[in-house]
């Protein structure tokens, strides 16, 4: 019962910091949020070593809904799944608390700010215990609102309420599957409780289901629907056009919600619903190919981008897609274990990139996010540069960092999966090879060379406070060992314990191969790893001219990358411009016809009938209390005559 | 008539006069005091009703409290005379009428009674065994426990309220 | 039982309609809130006397709350009164229109 309060206590933080944040706690709203958060955190530990003991918690707290068959309780569900979640959700919480005391300090929302983000962590820790299909899916709504009111957090700038607005439309038509996938497992399993349908997962076999005149193979359906909730909660093709908008929240936001947490609630829902997708391979192999061809193809545009932001926003698509190929490939564990690693080093890239945007706004830098402004950042902030470096190891997968292990356990089984498998393997490699190259270009443009940003500016670049470096150093200490529980079997015995561990809720990927082929496997990783690493120093410390011919050279291929292949143009063009040019006409034959015909008749049928109405409002509390005396007598004259 | 019923008559007659001096008084300030003199009926009225315990809490929360809460509000507010000139509204005459027809009802609602319900186990011999606040006290700490605790709730709320409201706006 | 349970009824609606009276019929504010008080004594009797009469403890207990949320209620309406006579220097209720809107 004691890990009801697990969530509960950011939703304390909360309401404190939103009813009397404003007036009261104002400056002071940390002090509520960050123990709240941290409290979570130690529950969440607690949690976990009682998971760890091998007890599964599985408790309804509170009857939500019973209607007919129909029931639904607020109830939680933690296993071995939940519990890594649970402390990576919290864990990276309480470091990012933290460093928003110091990254938000003196921003008039500062109240505001904490209020969303303990509400947000709310919501993220119900998704993430919810033993049922319909709370799970209120976190989910709830974690898109908070996503909503964090991006357009500093609303008066246009872009930021506007990448708000995209963020939540575009979720829209992933949730409105994942709505339509909840209420199909109801129709078909008759419950939404995990164990219930989970458990009848097996019948799905064989089922179709008539759609528009086909016969459509149930499961298959099941499991594509929530995949489209997943594809625009994880920002994957066609629909991770917002996760680089994003960008325009606060950076602790962007490390917390769109990095480490919030993103990665579409790995963990497809992970929780593996015996559904177990039951489909269609539905496996398109989440194994969107998640292959995402990790590539937000590799190649993060690849020219200059705003320091959007590069690590690419990047995280494409770690994403890293996350659902392991998944679609069978290997959820592996997945899991990314989404763990990652959520370490991309919050440490974030709030590394945090720390830089700090330090040259208050160089008063106008044009704080762009690389290309600045440089030789090394000699002025030595402590982030340092942290920087090991989170770029880490991603980039140098052997024996965080990242390493759970990038080569993904490559590794998609090299088992058959012939889709090679070649998603070899996508997921090419993808390593880039993201080596733009995370080695980041680190040489932003922190080598000379600084390139207006003069006057460099001496007044300092090393961020204590209170935002030291969540970092913990950060980089998670990006440095948090992949050694799972060492891959080929160095160590056993040293695979979180697959272990999971393997109870994801059971064992399937698939064996010799130790030659997982050395080869690995060797590759490594060589791209640093292939892309030296190619980057070459062409961005030794011949710095280099860059700007071959971007003249592969011109149309350059122009393609830096407007992101054009998708948001293509969506404007095809969606967005037709619906808003058809809405126009339509309100206006509207406007004309029917809203004019209601507005001009209701008012004079109204004005008719309050003129003869008005004189009964006198406003006299007597009169009113007169009529009042009046109803009472009518009832008691009823009770006493007439029954 | 035996003793306590003519105990019962002067109460209800000096009760009703009580009651219309009340609400007839020019004064506030006349009310009030004839307030008070009605509520210490009222308790002695408990006291037949083997209520000791509302006896005491009629004196010390009425008369102790509310009364003077109201003393103190027609202190501040200082009326001028006029303010008091024209003691009823135009609609007085309708009032009466609705203020008749709800004695005549409720009084024919005495006549409908007719079943009893089964008496319960506080008998007069029952209380006093105990002790009248001894029983008001075990029941209301163990059956009412939660309704108590409510009305604790809206005693803050009031308590705030009344802070936000009468305090000055400080901009 | 010497006094019969319909005499306290019946002193109960006597005072309760001078209540109503009270309330419908005075201009000045604080001596509707009086009748206010006055209606819930007179509720306050009968339900005394019901507890008394039928031997149980529940007429009492209601008593007892419908004290505490008298207190509640003159706290908050005494001070809705000074709140508005701030603004407005009557307490004539029938100068008082502002529900008009």
């Amino acid at each position: 019962m004691k890990y009801a309060l697990i969530p509960l206590l950011p939703f304390i933080a909360f309401v404190l910091n939103i009813v009397f944040g404003r007036n009261y706690i104002k400056d002071r709203a940390h002090w509520i949020a960050v123990p709240a958060v941290f409290g979570s955190f130690v529950l969440a530990v607690s949690a976990f070593t009682d998971v760890l003991s091998g007890n599964v918690i599985n408790i309804n707290l509170y009857s939500w809904i019973t209607s007919g068959d129909f029931h639904v309780t607020v109830g939680f569900l933690i296993d071995q799944l939940s519990a890594i979640m649970l402390i990576v959700v919290t864990s990276i919480s309480t470091l990012i608390f933290i460093y928003s005391i110091g990254y938000m300090h003196g921003d008039g929302g500062y109240y505001r700010f904490f209020a969303y983000l303990s509400l947000f962590v709310f919501s993220m820790l119900v998704l993430v215990m919810a033993n049922n299909f319909l709370l799970m899916y209120f976190g989910w709504e709830a974690v898109g609102l908070c996503s909503y009111f964090l991006i357009g957090f500093w609303f008066h700038k246009k872009s930021a309420a506007d990448a708000g607005k995209k963020a939540f439309i575009v979720n829209r038509f992933g949730d409105f599957g994942f709505g339509l996938g909840v209420i199909l497992i109801f129709l078909t399993f008759g419950s939404l409780d995990y164990m219930q349908v989970f458990g009848q997962a097996g019948s799905l076999l064989g089922q179709t289901i008539d759609l528009f005149g086909y016969d459509v193979d149930l499961a298959t359906l099941i499991c594509l629907l929530l995949f489209c909730g997943a594809v625009g909660k994880s920002a994957q093709i066609p629909l991770h056009v917002w996760l680089p908008d994003a960008m325009e929240g606060p950076t602790p936001v962007s490390a917390l919600i769109h990095a480490a947490t919030m993103v990665t609630a579409g790995v963990f829902m497809v992970a929780r619903c593996n015996p559904l997708f177990n039951m489909s391979e269609i539905a496996m192999n398109t989440v194994a190919i969107v998640g292959g061809v995402t990790a590539i193809f937000a590799a190649t545009i993060a690849l020219v981008q200059n705003d320091i932001k959007r590069v690590i926003a690419y990047s995280t698509v494409s770690q994403l897609g890293y996350m659902f190929l392991a998944l679609g490939v069978g290997a959820y564990s592996a997945g899991i274990f990314h989404l763990y690693t990652h959520a370490y080093f991309k919050a440490l890239l974030f709030l590394g990139s945090g720390s830089v945007i700090h330090a040259l706004h208050h160089a008063k830098h106008d044009d704080e996010q762009n690389m290309q402004k600045m440089g030789g950042l090394r000699k002025h902030m030595p402590l982030t540069y340092r942290v920087f470096i090991i989170a770029t190891l880490s991603i980039t997968g140098i052997p024996f960092l965080a990242g390493f292990f759970s990038k080569d356990e993904i490559l590794w089984r998609a090299f088992l999966g058959g012939e889709l498998g090679r070649f998603l393997w070899l996508l997921g490699t090419i993808a390593a090879l880039l993201t080596a190259f733009y995370s080695w270009r980041l680190i040489y443009l932003t922190f080598h060379g000379s600084y390139r940003g207006g003069e006057g500016q460099e001496q007044h670049i300092h090393e961020s406070p204590k209170v935002i470096t030291v969540p970092l150093m913990f950060l980089a200490f998670g990006a440095i060992f948090a992949g050694y529980v799972g060492i891959p079997p080929l160095f160590v015995e056993h040293g695979d314990k979180i697959g272990e561990f999971l393997a109870p809720v994801l059971g064992h990927p399937e698939g064996h191969g010799t130790h030659v082929q997982e050395f080869f496997v690995m060797g590759a990783s490594i060589f791209v790893a640093l292939a892309g690493w030296i190619v980057a120093y070459t062409m961005y410390l030794k011949k710095t001219d280099l860059p700007q011919k071959i971007g003249s050279l592969f011109k149309p291929i350059h122009t393609l990358l830096f407007n992101k292949y054009y998708i948001d143009e293509l969506y404007s063009r095809s969606i967005v411009q037709p619906v808003l040019k058809a809405s126009d006409k339509i309100i206006l034959a509207f406007d004309t016809y029917v809203i004019e015909g209601i507005v001009n008749g209701l008012p004079n049928l109204i004005g008719l009938f309050s003129r003869k109405f008005r004189t009964v409002q006198t406003g006299f509390l007597a009169n009113y209390g007169l009529v009042m005396a009046f109803g009472v007598l009518c009832i008691i004259g009823y009770m006493i005559f007439v029954r | 008539m035996t003793l306590p019923q003519l105990f019962f008559a002067y109460f209800a007659l000096s009760m009703t006069v009580l009651s219309l001096l009340i609400v007839t008084r020019k004064n506030p300030v006349h009310s009030v005091i004839w307030m008070l003199v009605l509520f210490i009926h009222i308790a002695a009225l408990y006291l037949f009703l083997n209520a000791e315990f509302l006896a005491a809490i009629q004196i010390i929360i009425y008369a102790g409290a509310i009364l003077v809460l109201f003393l103190f509000v027609i202190m501040l507010l200082n009326l001028k005379r006029e303010e008091t000139a024209q003691k009823y509204q135009s609609q007085w005459p309708i009032s009466m009428g609705i203020a008749l027809v709800f004695a005549i009802f409720m009084t024919m609602i005495v006549g409908k009674i007719t079943v009893m319900p089964a008496l319960g186990e506080y008998s007069v011999e029952a209380i006093k065994a105990e002790g009248s606040m001894m029983t008001i006290g075990k029941v209301l700490y163990t059956r009412y426990l939660l309704p108590f605790e409510i009305a604790s709730l809206v005693l803050l709320v009031a308590i705030i309220g009344a802070v936000v409201l009468a305090k000055q706006r400080v901009e | 039982m010497l006094v019969p349970l319909s005499w306290y009824i019946i002193l109960s609606a006597v005072i309760f309609s001078i209540g109503v009276f009270g309330f419908l019929a005075r201009r000045n504010l604080i001596i509707m809130f009086i009748s206010i008080e006055l209606m819930l004594n007179s509720v306050n009797i009968s339900l005394a006397a019901f507890s008394h009469y039928l031997q149980v403890m529940r007429g009492q207990i209601l008593v007892f709350f419908v004290i505490t949320v008298a207190a509640a209620e003159a706290a908050i309406g005494l001070a809705i009164l000074i709140a508005y006579y701030k603004n407005n220097p009557t307490i004539k209720v029938d100068e008082i229109n502002l529900l008009k809107g």
